[in-house]
């Protein structure tokens, strides 16, 4: 068929160019998805920490979360090509010329995009852990910020991880529309081959199957990350009161129910 | 038990928006007290409880622990609630880390010990409950009368002064108070000052030294057990007592 005929002709030819844009692709992806869940870890913490009782602390409180909540609410409301135009071309427009490298403006957008997500799913998840986790660790003694470290966010972590999980897809497919400020990743390569070999449908059709190996081999190694994460269901009771020395396996299922 | 007076209340009231809860709480506890707090749902027993550990904010009165006013301005809250420990009715143990570092996490972080040391004292107090073989286990993994005496073992971990029980086998099927009011009435007599609010009467009467009534937001009576169980000055005691004890039987 010529189709494939047409296919194979295009992959032997451009194959370096596609790998080198699916390269960048994932790149940006995991360190965007990286970066902005830290951002959104720290943003979503400082979001939940308790008003302070003291007046100008307070005051200085309330303004950071306004701060934050507008950039939350700016970052989810506008498209993240519109976002990119502005602050690359936003960035040249105020240093007179001079524009930011590509690959770094790439990330510092998805990021940011990121980050604006995930700090509310952090919000969610810190606010759906149980209050008695908190007063728990209250009650000996624990700072805010050792109780969200030591107790909240390990907790929130694995609750949030699908979702996260699912900002990653979604950055890897979106980090296409980056292609407007000429960053060189798939959606860019696929554009530069097309208009060399004229053939669209044919390169696109490529194009579309990498970007699915990519996110389907990234949501099932998550999937996998999430089964560890789960921890072992099975633990050891050191000793009997039969018999001191023995170790005795207890599986979840033996385990007593509440 | 000697004359030292350890936490006192004086004119303690608290509202939760209009609702006043507190109106005026008297209560002077004394080292190596065990004092039972009992009444009828609503009389604000948990929350007399959760102000003197300052969970709950007291809106007028004063607390003092150990002749320091508890509510002053530059009171030391982190290192007061490592005196003051508590045992809740919902366990609220850390359900992300297993029963050891549950016992060790506090005394690392807030009082500073050592891994080593931290552990030691952790497997001091978890053999003392009983639970001493189930260090690798979470709490998910556990039985209600097992968390609740991890919780225990977690509180004592911190050395604490004084410890607060709020209904502490309220959320347990019968055939586990036992094993908890067991651990209770040991730590009772080691000389640990207790303040436990509890429906169990038989606890009230046979373990405290002290029994408090409180109704509608005071302290309605307060006596030897002795006292309160079989001549209570106050009728309010009596109605409640012969409610309850009626039920039990
Ligand atoms: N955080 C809160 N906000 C508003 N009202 C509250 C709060 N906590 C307690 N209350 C109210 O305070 C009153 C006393 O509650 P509290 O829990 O102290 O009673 P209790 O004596 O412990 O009762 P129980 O035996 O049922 O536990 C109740 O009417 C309750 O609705
Ligand atoms: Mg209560």
């Amino acid at each position: 068929m010529a189709f494939f005929s047409e296919v194979k002709k295009i992959w032997l030819a451009y194959y370096p160019q596609l790998f080198m844009g699916m390269g960048n692709t994932l790149l940006i992806a995991l360190v965007s998805t990286v970066i902005g869940l830290l951002i959104g870890i720290l943003v979503g913490i400082v979001r939940t920490i308790p008003l302070s009782r003291k007046p100008l602390l307070r005051w200085v409180q309330r303004v950071i979360n306004f701060l934050l909540s507008a950039y939350i609410e700016i970052f989810r409301g506008t498209p993240m090509m519109v976002q990119a135009m502005v602050i690359f071309w936003g960035y040249a427009f105020l240093s007179g010329g001079t524009t930011l490298p590509l690959l770094p403006s790439a990330i510092l957008i998805v990021s940011v995009n990121t980050g604006a997500y995930i700090a509310e799913i952090v919000r969610g998840g810190i606010i759906s852990v149980d209050t008695g986790q908190y007063e728990g660790a209250e009650s000996i003694g624990m700072s805010h910020f050792q109780i969200m470290f030591h107790v909240v966010i390990p907790q929130v972590m694995r609750n949030i991880l699908p979702a996260v999980s699912n900002e990653f897809i979604i950055n890897i497919k979106d980090t296409s529309v980056l292609s407007v400020i000429g960053v060189v990743e798939l959606f860019t390569q696929a554009k530069n081959v097309a208009k060399g070999t004229f053939a669209i449908f044919e390169t696109y059709a490529i194009v579309c199957v990498m970007y699915f190996v990519m996110t389907f081999s990234v949501s099932l190694l998550l999937r996998l990350v999430e089964r560890l994460l789960e921890g072992k269901s099975t633990y050891t009771i050191c000793g009997s009161q039969s018999d001191s020395a023995s170790m005795i396996r207890i599986t979840k299922e033996d385990a007593p129910n509440d | 038990m000697t004359d030292e007076p350890i936490v006192v209340l004086k004119n303690l009231t608290k509202s939760f928006g209009t609702n006043r809860v507190l109106k005026g709480i008297d209560l002077s506890v004394r080292k190596g007290e065990v004092v039972s707090v009992i009444g009828a749902s609503g009389s604000g027993k948990s929350t007399m409880l959760r102000c003197i550990n300052l969970l709950e904010r007291p809106s007028s009165g004063s607390i003092e622990f150990c002749g320091e006013n508890v509510l002053g301005k530059d009171f030391d809250l982190r290192r007061y609630r490592t005196k003051v420990g508590m045992v809740f009715q919902q366990f609220n143990l850390f359900n992300n880390m297993n029963v050891l570092r549950n016992c060790v996490v506090g005394q690392r972080r807030v009082l500073g010990r050592s891994k080593a040391e931290a552990e030691e004292t952790a497997m001091r107090f978890l053999a003392k409950v009983g639970m001493d073989a189930y260090v690798n286990a979470r709490p998910r993994q556990l039985s209600g009368g097992q968390k609740q005496r991890v919780a225990i073992a977690r509180a004592l971990s911190m050395d604490p002064d004084v410890l607060l029980f709020d209904e502490p086998t309220s959320a347990l099927d019968p055939e586990m108070v036992g094993e908890v009011l067991h651990v209770m009435k040991e730590l009772a007599s080691s000389g640990l000052t207790m303040i436990v609010v509890t429906h169990e009467m038989s606890f009230a009467r046979e373990v405290s030294s002290r029994v408090v009534f409180m109704d509608g937001g005071v302290v309605a009576e307060d006596a030897s057990p002795e006292v309160i169980f079989n001549r209570p000055a106050n009728p309010r005691t009596a109605e409640f007592l012969h409610r309850v004890l009626d039920r039990e039987v």
